[in-house]
């Protein structure tokens, strides 16, 4: 009997607005605690909200990148829960009549194939403060400077069947949002956070079975491995003749499994009513026209200039027109050294491969985009090898300096004279007369093979420095002049 | 509507409100009194009547997205019942 | 001196008659006295008062002022005030010390009046007697063991027994319409949205408005043009021009078309009080009023989608009172959940336990539909009624109370009986449409008054007719016996 799983996912993204969803205090990250909580946000008494225009912008921005419905009418309802870091004892939110409707996008697959995913709605609501369990021994402490942030929280239909699709879904999302530049997506400082809805199922029912919510997991790796676990913990236990709890669950990383979450277990009844302290928002269509006619280059139409206008393969294209960080590091290069390709080959090589090893997102290289382009001219120069261009690299990485600092401090010039080159290619050909004759003797269609010692002499001749595309021009006729 | 001692305990709790046992009855029948009244409602057809939320007609008003509040920690903090670190104190939760 | 209107005590002002410390004092010297009998007041603002009163007296001096410079006037301890405690009534936030102030307070500021106090008031605003105060009930100055009605009853005491020559008040069902009938004032619960509720302890968000409670209409008037306003905190804040309430008080009536709903003269309403309700009519009719008899159809459903929505609204509102930030918190909770309930058991009183419970099971899961929702419904009919009618004449009247003021202790027991005071008072919260109460009789020596219900943004009318009558009848002259 086949399995199969249902996964949906609810994704969380900060709005990145100055202030917060319904106060003038400011959102901005690491601000020591409870200094970014004016009265609105602590919910002193007679307090009142008032709408942030950004917001409202931020979340129609979102619809129209998605080609979703937008609702022209929406409204803001009430959440009732207690809870220390939800200070009014509600979170403003949206259910009845969310801003941002129906609507889908595309995601693509290792294997190439490409498929739908729907998102359901896309709503407003404002983040909640921050609980420190671990600061005093038997108090937790509140901190509300993220009480109040504009949170959309979008849902997608669910369309996924396995944690991969599930997972380029997310980046998907994580594209469009930060490439239209609502949503900073910095993971690992919440501002992007992820729900999985899993269920599990045998393949051709179409009766869902019970779900299980896992929530606020804040790195793809970790969504990966949870989808991954829960979907196997699920069918280990319905094999075994027992039933799936509809419930939320907390991925521990360090056990690489999930698990209860305590203060959830009893259902709550969210009592749901539109909020008296706010009105209707109201938006016409010129409204909506115009944030679609501003929107910025969507990731899809990117990947698509990218193929055309720099001849990038589809792969390539599609890695980096997934970030704008990186898309734009790209153009930089690309067009700082007229070179498509080249740029393509080093960002997502040794570029790719050195922010890995460090954790590091592109935004965070100590290399920046001309800094590289500095580097790659001197490659198309012929100042330097490309050999010599990963050592020069890895120096500017460690801040040793510009690309032709690096160069001139480690002498890595390489010789391009070719009076000087000729003169090395001929003294290694004088002094290697044994496989001079062996190339002679050779068969012509053999003699290609041969060159790779002589390249090896020369080069060490030179310390490395002439420069292979002349050598090999030099060389070969030189070596087939000899043979007739 | 018959409400039991249950349904209001389940209340109370939802409420986060803390009733004495022996008050319980007591509030039973205050609230079955009020639901009884309220109960008038359903003799009205209201099948096709838009629900009013807002006595005016008026629609939000947007707010431009300037900061306007500075940290007023300090004083909004003198009121609280127990803080520490600049961090208001709850009795410790576990998730 | 205490018997003077704010319009008269603002000409003696003028004149250099009198000053503002000297006004300010003798009140502070008059409650400090009287106020026992009472418990109008919650906390009294000496110090506070007197250094308002001096700046007033340099503003005046400077030629800079405007009516309200120098006029002492109470709040009721629902707003806001910076520095002062604000209690909403309530063991809650007994030690509460606002961190800012209202709206309203910093338009009374602004034009430098005085406050001598925050007054007592039914918990949270929850209330038609004032017996529902943390800080004991309020003696209605027109009868020993009488309540002044509520929730604003002791913003009502207080000028009934010239503790104060007029002072704020909020209506969220009748609060300020209903003390004012029962203690022979003026007040008026403007459209809502009309005054700013921002800084003022939210009770039932969609039907709460400010007003002012006085002497006479022209009083409210001078009141409601501080008050009144656009303010850009308060999203439901009416952005409307405000007009100056005084300006055509003296229109004369002939041609007001007043409209008498019958179901406003039911079996339910006393005979007597009935009665100084036709001589009121009459009297508009000498002035030149046409009467005509309409009707309300769904008045009697005001009473149970009141109780939904109000409720529903303030169980949600008085989330917020958790122990964690601010108010009340119990002594030595065990865990987290200890704290909530105990906080909120212990800090709250039993009316406003039953209707937190009330709302809360009012919006629970499989209740909606047929409780917020269906209230909500008819809220929109009891609407319509009132713009339907309100096509044909120009202001309705009725009585503002089934009776006169009851005794204290009389209704305590079974509280949809206090409930039914509310009759003819809750549809216009349910609307949003403005109204007043102004002394129109007596009734065994009680004051009777009358309800005059206007159109949206209507005031200027509306005080307009209620000065007329003021102008042509005594009864708002009347003051309380043995004071």
């Amino acid at each position: 009997m086949e399995w199969e799983a249902v996964i949906g996912l609810e994704i969380h993204a900060q709005l990145a607005t100055t202030t917060k969803i319904f106060s003038g205090a400011s959102t901005a990250f690491g601000a020591q605690a409870n200094t970014q909580a004016c009265g609105i946000d602590l919910a002193l008494p007679g307090t009142l909200p008032v709408f942030n225009t950004k917001a409202l912008e931020m979340a129609v921005m979102f619809g129209t990148a998605i080609d979703a419905e937008i609702s022209k009418t929406s409204v803001f309802d009430r959440k009732n829960y207690f809870y220390p870091d939800s200070p009014k004892g509600y979170q403003t939110s949206q259910l009845f009549y969310p801003i941002v409707g129906l609507g889908s996008l595309e995601i693509e697959l290792s294997d190439g194939s490409t498929k739908q995913i729907g998102v359901t709605r896309a709503h407003l609501e404002e983040d909640a403060g921050k609980s420190l369990h671990d600061k005093f021994p038997s108090m937790t402490g509140i901190d509300l400077n993220r009480a109040g942030t504009p949170l959309l929280e979008i849902v997608s239909e669910p369309d996924m069947r396995s944690a991969e699709e599930a997972i380029a879904y997310a980046k998907k999302i994580h594209s469009i949002v930060t490439c239209i530049g609502i949503c900073d997506g910095n993971m690992a400082e919440g501002s992007f956070r992820v729900d999985c809805n899993v269920s599990v199922r045998h393949k051709g029912d179409d009766k869902l079975g019970n779900r299980t919510e896992t929530k606020n997991i804040n790195s793809f790796r970790f969504i990966e491995k949870a989808i991954k676990g829960e979907i196997i913990r699920q069918i280990e236990i319905l094999e075994d003749g027992g039933h799936i709890p509809q419930e939320t669950r907390l991925y521990d990383a360090e056990k690489d499994q999930t698990r209860t979450m305590r203060s959830k277990e009893e259902a709550n009844d969210y009592r749901y009513f539109p909020c008296p302290d706010l009105l209707p928002i109201v938006i016409e269509d010129d409204y909506i026209d115009a944030i679609r006619s501003k929107l910025p280059e969507l990731p899809d139409a990117k990947k698509q200039r990218f193929i055309d206008q720099y001849q990038l393969n589809k792969k390539d294209a599609g890695v980096i027109s997934s970030s704008t960080a990186q898309a734009d590091y790209f153009e930089i290069v690309a067009k700082g050294i007229k070179d498509a390709k080249l740029a393509a080959n080093w960002l997502l090589g040794e570029v790719a491969k050195t922010l890995n090893q460090n954790d590091l997102q592109i935004s965070e290289s100590p290399v920046d985009a001309d800094a590289l382009a500095a580097l790659l001219i001197r490659i198309k120069d012929n100042t330097i090898s490309v050999n010599a261009a990963k050592q020069v690299f890895e120096a500017m990485w460690n801040r040793q300096g510009s690309a032709d600092q690096i160069i001139a401090d480690k002498g890595l010039k390489q010789e391009t004279d070719s009076g000087a080159i000729e003169k090395i290619v001929r003294d290694v050909i004088a002094s290697s007369d044994k496989q001079v004759q062996q190339y002679i003797a050779a068969e012509p269609d053999k003699r290609g093979k041969m060159l790779g010692f002589f390249m090896g002499q020369i080069m060490k001749a030179s310390k490395g420095k002439a420069n292979p595309g002349q050598v090999q021009g030099l060389l070969k006729p030189i070596l087939d002049s000899m043979c007739d | 509507m018959a409400l039991d001692r249950q349904d209001v305990e389940k209340i109370a709790h939802l409420a986060r409100i803390n009733i004495n046992q022996e008050d319980i009855n007591e509030y039973l029948g205050n609230l079955t009194s009020i639901l009884d009244l309220v109960d008038q409602m359903q003799r009205v057809d209201t099948q096709n009547i838009e629900p009013l939320s807002h006595p005016l007609d008026a629609i939000q008003r947007l707010r431009a997205d300037n900061i306007t509040e500075s940290n007023q920690r300090e004083q909004l903090q003198q009121v609280a019942p127990a803080v520490e670190e600049g961090l208001f104190l709850v009795p410790k939760v576990i998730d | 001196m205490f018997s003077k209107t704010i319009a008269q005590l603002a000409i003696g002002l003028n004149k250099g008659e009198f000053s503002s410390c000297e006004i300010t004092q003798s009140y502070l010297d008059r409650i400090s006295a009287q106020d026992g009998k009472y418990n109008s007041y919650i906390t009294v603002t000496p110090e506070q008062a007197m250094a308002q009163a001096k700046a007033a007296d340099a503003v005046i001096s400077a030629g800079n002022a405007s009516i309200m410079t120098g006029i002492p006037i109470a709040h009721k301890d629902i707003f806001c005030t910076k520095g002062t405690r604000t209690s909403a009534g309530s063991k809650m936030l007994d030690n509460f010390i606002a961190p800012y102030d209202a709206t309203l307070i910093e338009k009374f500021n602004a034009v430098n009046s005085v406050s001598l106090g925050k007054t007592n008031m039914d918990e949270f605003a929850m209330g038609s007697s004032n017996e529902n105060s943390y800080y004991g009930a309020v003696t209605n100055p027109w009868g020993e063991n009488r309540v002044p009605g509520g929730s604003s009853g002791g913003s009502a005491a207080a000028v009934a027994a010239q503790l104060a020559p007029a002072a704020t008040g909020t209506d969220t069902g009748g609060s300020i319409r209903q003390p004012c009938a029962l203690t022979n004032l003026s007040g008026i619960k403007p459209t809502y949205g009309r005054v700013s509720r921002f800084g003022m302890i939210a009770f039932a968000s969609s039907l709460d408005q400010a007003g002012p409670i006085a002497k006479t209409a022209e009083d409210a008037a001078i009141l409601l043009n501080v008050m009144a306003g656009f303010d850009h905190k308060d999203s439901t804040s009416a952005d409307k021009p405000v007009s100056d309430y005084c300006a055509s008080l003296n229109q004369p009536l002939a041609g007001l078309k007043i409209g008498l709903p019958k179901e406003f003269f039911s079996e339910d309403l006393n005979p007597q009080v009935a009665a100084q309700i036709q001589a009121a009519v009459k009297e508009y009719q000498s002035l030149g009023a046409q009467i005509k008899e309409i009707s309300l159809p769904n008045t009697a459903l005001s009473i149970p989608a009141y109780y939904i929505i109000a409720p529903a609204e303030a169980s949600s509102n008085l989330s917020r009172f958790d122990g964690v930030r601010y108010g009340y918190r119990c002594e030595s909770p065990v865990d987290l959940e200890d704290m909530y309930k105990r906080s909120r058991g212990e800090g709250f009183g039993s009316e406003v336990k039953r209707r937190i419970l009330v709302g809360t099971y009012a919006l629970s899961e499989g209740f909606y539909d047929a409780y917020y929702k269906k209230a909500q419904q008819i809220r929109r009919l009891i609407q319509q009624d009132y713009i339907k009618a309100l096509k044909e004449v120009d202001v309705i009247m009725g009585p503002t109370t089934p009776q006169p003021a009851f005794k204290i202790g009389e209704k305590t027991s079974d509280p949809v009986e206090m409930y039914m005071e509310d009759i003819y008072t809750l549809s216009l919260n349910l609307a949003g449409l403005p109204g007043m109460s102004i002394p129109c009789g007596m009734v065994d020596g009680l004051p009777v008054g009358l309800q005059i219900i206007g159109n949206y943004f209507a005031e200027e009318r509306l005080l307009n007719v209620a000065h007329m009558f003021q102008q042509a009848t005594d009864w708002h002259k009347n003051t309380a016996p043995g004071l």
